[in-house]
């Protein structure tokens, strides 16, 4: 989450003061990050630096000071909506190593670990939907952070289910086969642009 | 007494060479109020476990109670009434017959069970009306959208007094936010007091459930704990 873009968001609606900015950000995005005071007015600050944000009053006290988007902020606002996260190089995955590792241990049920990664996943899943479940049904932003989660949740389940028949359907491996595996290539791994 | 209760319960077709053994013991007890979703991958009998629960198929061996009465120890013709009377089922492709309007379908269970119609169909209206489709009641499947039709089959599977609610597949080909919406109905009529089973592959559907059963090959192999409530994900500083 980009604390201050979010902020710079909040304000594209007009000047607004600390105290508000913080309560508005945690509204909008369901409660779900948490954000202190001085985290805000510390965002503030350097926004004030760099010439995205200004201020009424430069010289009274931070939490008497109402926060204004300049035209540079503006601007950095919409590019920043524009520009794409960053998704590639693919991140070093912990249950793509662990899955991996397991297959060279030898004596162990890889089948079995999978399915307790499974049921761990999807015990998280059961969680979060409990958030939407109770929520109030116009809560948007609410929904769409839990259904974030639940989307990221749920593609690990089915690389999970995948890995499943993919290690059922091929041959046992031979130890030395098993010993050549590509545990390195997961970060070595180009992805062309 | 649980409201579905399945003991070692075998399903075993053809046989020889070409015998497939679809359960192989399952157990499995499901309480009213309590949502129960089975997943598992193709093949892993989580279907032929469905409808053994609803006694559309018999089990090889094994038992199955249904509000603590064995269907074994009770007459084809017993049996068909509890179809009809006690258990819902919903299906994937919704299964409305299109000669019939929306309220037909939904009172069907009830008129084949020798309710007469005007009682049948105040009955009928008040499943729709819980679903938000009463005022859909006299249109044919054919007038109405993919979640108006799935509303109108979980209708008829709630219909009357039935304490057994059952499920394959039942978002079908719905967007996610309709399969959504059909996961809370589902869950508010097993909330007020119905024992409900579903069969998903979908991780997202099995999340509404209270428990999750994991079924492979024919066993169950594992399932959830009872997941701690919500807040626990929301505690600041967790989500940084």
């Amino acid at each position: 989450m980009s604390v201050p873009h979010a902020l710079l968001a909040l304000l594209s609606e007009g000047p607004k003061y600390g105290l508000r900015l913080q309560n508005e950000f945690e509204a909008r995005t369901g409660e779900v990050w948490p954000l202190n005071v001085g985290q805000v007015y510390t965002t503030l600050q350097r926004l004030e630096r760099d010439g995205l944000v200004e201020t009424d009053d430069e010289e009274s006290e931070r939490s008497r000071k109402r926060y204004r988007i300049t035209s540079a902020g503006d601007r950095e606002l919409a590019d920043w909506l524009r520009t794409p996260p960053d998704l590639v190089p693919p991140p070093r995955d912990e249950l793509v190593i662990k899955v991996l590792v397991a297959l060279q241990v030898p004596a162990t049920d890889v089948h079995q670990i999978l399915q307790v990664h499974r049921r761990h996943v999807i015990e998280v899943m059961q969680r979060y939907t409990q958030v939407k479940a109770t929520a109030d049904e116009d809560d948007t932003a609410l929904a769409l952070v839990v259904d974030a989660e639940l989307f990221r949740l749920e593609a690990i389940v089915r690389w999970l289910d995948a890995a499943d028949v993919r290690l059922k359907q091929r041959p046992h491996p031979t130890p030395a086969e098993v010993a050549d595996m590509p545990l390195e290539r997961t970060h070595e791994m180009e992805v062309p642009q | 007494m649980s409201a579905l209760e399945l003991r070692q319960v075998t399903k075993t077709y053809g046989s020889g060479p070409t015998e497939v053994h679809a359960l192989r013991g399952v157990d499995l007890s499901v309480e009213l109020g309590e949502l129960v979703a089975i997943m598992g991958p193709s093949g892993s009998g989580k279907s032929t476990l469905l409808t053994i629960a609803g006694s559309l198929e018999q089990p090889t061996s094994g038992q199955v109670l249904v509000d603590g009465v064995d269907l074994a120890t009770v007459s084809r013709s017993d049996q068909a009434q509890m179809r009809r009377r006690a258990i819902g089922y919903v299906f994937q492709d919704f299964n409305l017959l299109p000669g019939l309007t929306a309220v037909e379908n939904v009172t069907l269970p009830l008129e084949l069970d020798g309710v007469r119609s005007k009682a049948a169909r105040a009955t009928g209206l008040e499943a729709m009306q819980e679903l938000d489709v009463a005022d859909l009641a006299d249109r044919y499947p054919d007038e109405l959208s993919g979640g108006q039709r799935q509303r109108a089959a979980i209708a008829r599977a709630i219909v009357g007094e039935r304490g057994l609610l059952l499920a394959d597949e039942p978002t079908g080909a719905l967007d996610s936010v309709n399969g959504e919406a059909v996961m809370r109905l589902l869950r508010v009529a097993t909330k007020r007091g119905v024992a409900g089973v579903i069969v998903t592959h979908e991780a997202q559907l099995a999340s509404w459930a209270d428990r999750v059963v994991f079924l492979r090959d024919g066993h169950v192999v594992d399932q959830t704990v009872a997941p701690p409530g919500p807040e626990s994900l929301l505690v600041a500083g967790e989500r940084r």
